[in-house]
């Protein structure tokens, strides 16, 4: 199975993917 | 700050001019130079691979180290290191939480450059030499770890800038 790291479009998209879920954390745990 | 100097300030300009160093190589490598190298004929990658990727390598990894010294020194300075390393969980203040997840993301991008790609980037590009298998195994390995602090700078750079703005 191909590694999703080797698309930089999917790099990209993951790293959105993590930075809402980073805000949602904060979120959670800093209010 | 009325004669227009603060240390502080002068720590953090010197942590934005290395992390725009840093993080603007890391975006070099992963934007251009990766995806140009297949383009490139085989007898002009030597400019790349024996020119200007290790000149490139030797800035991104010092940079990336000076934008974590002086990361942690305005830490220090502005008294939130240890609330931040601890994510706010201490504080249950977001500001805390954001720029704590801004901090793990650029230490754990930080050991990535030093420990894994730099190493690795070395067996690739021949400064240390090794058997053609473990050769192509370490850019791989180079080239995914690179992808990964990529990925992981779009996080970072949010918390960096959401920490001192939105708070």
């Amino acid at each position: 199975m191909k590694n999703p790291l080797e698309s930089l479009p999917t790099t990209i998209v993951m790293g959105l993917v993590i930075t809402v879920i980073m805000v949602l954390l904060v979120q959670a745990i800093g209010s | 700050m009325e004669d227009g100097f603060s240390l502080i300030f002068f720590i953090r300009w010197l942590h934005v001019l290395s992390g725009v160093m840093w993080i603007g190589l890391l975006w070099y490598f992963n934007f251009v130079q990766i995806p140009s190298m297949p383009k490139i004929p085989d007898e002009q990658k030597p400019a790349i691979s024996k020119v200007i990727a290790p000149e490139a390598l030797f800035w991104f990894r010092w940079s990336a180290l000076s934008t974590v010294v002086f990361g942690v020194l305005l830490a220090g300075m502005n008294g939130y290191l240890v609330d931040g390393l601890l994510i706010g969980i201490n504080t249950e203040v977001a500001r805390d939480t954001m720029i704590g997840f801004g901090m793990w993301l650029g230490l754990i991008m930080a050991f990535n450059v030093w420990f894994v790609i730099w190493p690795n980037q070395q067996k690739a590009l021949g400064m240390v030499a090794v058997e053609a298998d473990e050769k192509a195994k370490a850019a791989r390995t180079a080239m995914l770890f690179s992808r990964t602090n990529t990925m992981l700078s779009l996080p970072m750079l949010y918390a960096m800038v959401a920490a001192q703005n939105l708070f």
